[in-house]
């Protein structure tokens, strides 16, 4: 076999085994925590508060805390992060102001979580007076979430052809009109995917909700948004490291829980993200 | 500018261009072009590539307003309103003067929805109309109805080239203009959906004023009452088509017309 035959060959190898590089710690990681996790699997464990200082018992309280943790990102991301977009996609000039606005999402996004845990507390809890709630908990992960939404929105409404915004002007429409009717339908499923893509990052950390909202352990679920909540990522992070003599099926029960959530969420936007690059025509 | 009297009685003034310049940055795409426009007339633009008849076109609906960057000096009259004068309304002076663009552009919706966009948009009178009268009614003058009607819900991306074409003329007329541009209409499609959009045209100028930028000297000949012709951002040219293209005046018009330059 000649040389550059063999060079071929070697190069693909290389390529191959580094692509498989990242699929094998995944496969080990869900591997290990479904085969050990299993075991906690139960009905009672998903539905039921935690017992003998959480040694037996449910997750329930954080499972809930999780989900209206991005309740409450969402409600506050959503709004702001595709508004942005818009704004920054289908408005903004080229100037001083928004190349600074570009800037601050870039540096968002390389802020690390602990840091925005530490803002959180400083400006939500403390100065705005919120306390240690699902309030501030979820303004903080909005904020984190923020560059996540913005750049996925901003990608997708820059991929709807200049055309058909020329097109809407050039039949009497306004600006607006074009984009509310033609541009954001249009974008709709890849601003879906970013929202979801941000959420779930959101609903896997634990350092943005250590000091604004997660409890160690509450005997009852929040009655309102000013109310402390269990979280998931947190209850892991708590029952790993502070409670001596924990259960390993009960920890490894909570990281499937917490996975399972994360990944379903993230299948479901890929899933949806593929059907409408099927349909897209353009 | 070789030029002839057009002011023959039944014909009607609608567009009165007065001495307009347009300028992408410094460079003057367009010098000093006067040019009067009949209604219920075709129009047809010819010249080569960047000589600026598509620049011209787009000045009569200040389409070329979104680009950054450029400026129009000189008077375009609409109905003897200067469309550039400070207190002109763009969004209106667009469901007045409609366009049609080279590449068949339909939005990825309905076949209905395409047509009743500008109609919703726009609002219209809905103790007189309703929109599906508005919708069928615009599908008929642009001849497509026929085709259609059975599928109005579905994707007008799923049409052909030339019917999609239609359906976009279609659109175009849903906000009842006086004039339509078009811009290169024919040239994505194939001998026989060219033939179907030139009908339509003759069909379309009884009852709107039809300016048409083409490539195709023989479409020009084909279907317009009157020919301009650009030259490097000048009009050379312009009179009743059969004159340019049996007695052009300039020496410039010669030579394109018969293939010599360009």
């Amino acid at each position: 076999m000649s040389r550059r035959h063999w060079a071929q060959r070697a190069g693909f190898s290389l390529l191959a085994f580094s692509a498989l590089m990242v699929v094998i710690p995944i496969l080990i990681v869900i591997g290990s925590i479904v085969m050990r996790g299993m075991s906690a699997m139960s009905w009672e464990f998903l539905t039921q508060m935690p017992r003998d200082g959480m040694k037996a018992g449910g997750i329930f309280p954080a499972i809930v805390g999780t989900i209206l943790l991005m309740i409450g990102t969402a409600v506050v991301a959503i709004p702001v992060g595709v508004g942005s977009a818009i704004y920054l996609s289908e408005y903004a000039r080229d100037n001083f102001f928004t190349r600074s606005i570009r800037l601050a999402i870039v540096n968002l996004a390389g802020i690390p979580s602990v840091v925005y845990g530490l803002f959180g507390l400083g400006l939500f809890v403390i100065f705005l007076q919120f306390g240690t709630s699902i309030l501030s908990g979820s303004l903080t992960l909005a904020i984190m979430t923020l560059p996540i939404i913005i750049s996925a929105a901003e990608e997708a409404l820059r991929s709807v052809p200049t055309e058909f915004r020329t097109v809407s002007a050039s039949l009497g429409g306004t600006k607006w009109q074009g984009i509310r009717k033609i541009v954001l339908p249009q974008a709709l499923p890849g601003i879906i995917t970013g929202v979801i893509l941000g959420l779930l990052r959101a609903a896997g950390e634990t350092a943005p909700i250590l000091f604004t909202v997660a409890a160690f352990f509450l005997p009852k679920l929040p009655e309102s948004v000013f109310d402390q909540t269990m979280a998931l990522p947190y209850h892991l992070y708590v029952i790993s490291t502070q409670v001596p003599g924990m259960p390993l099926e009960i920890q490894y029960g909570t990281a499937l829980v917490l996975l399972v959530l994360v990944l379903t969420l993230n299948l479901g936007a890929s899933i949806l993200r593929s059907y409408f690059r099927r349909r897209r025509q353009w | 500018m070789i030029r002839v009297d057009q002011n023959k009685n039944h014909l009607v003034n609608k567009i009165s261009v007065e001495n307009l310049y347009f300028y992408y940055g410094k460079f003057p795409a367009l010098k000093d072009i006067t040019i009067q426009i009949q209604d219920r007339q075709i129009t047809a633009l010819i010249g080569p590539s960047g000589c600026g008849k598509s620049t011209f076109l787009r000045c009569l609906n200040r389409m070329n307003d979104t680009i950054p960057n450029t400026r129009a000096v000189g008077k375009v009259l609409l109905d003897d309103k200067n469309i550039y004068s400070p207190d002109a309304d763009v969004i209106n002076l667009r469901s007045k003067v409609g366009m049609v663009f080279q590449r068949p552009n339909p939005f990825p919706q309905s076949i209905y929805n395409n047509v009743a966009f500008g109609p919703r948009v726009l609002g219209f009178d809905k103790s007189t109309k309703n929109l599906d009268d508005i919708v069928e009614e615009s599908l008929r003058g642009a001849a497509l109805w026929d085709e259609v009607k059975d599928k109005l819900d579905q994707d007008a991306q799923a049409l052909s080239l030339g019917e999609q074409q239609r359906l976009c003329i279609a659109r175009t007329i849903a906000v009842k203009p006086d004039v339509i541009l078009m811009d290169e209409p024919c040239s994505a499609l194939d001998p026989i959906a060219t033939y179907e959009i030139e009908e339509l045209m003759r069909i379309l100028k009884e009852k709107y004023c039809i300016i048409i930028v083409t490539h195709s000297m023989q479409q020009a000949a084909r279907v317009s009452d009157w020919t301009g012709f650009f030259w490097l951002g000048e009009l050379v040219e312009f009179n009743h088509t059969h004159e340019i293209f049996t007695f052009p005046r300039s020496k410039l018009t010669h030579d394109y017309i018969s293939g010599r330059a360009g």
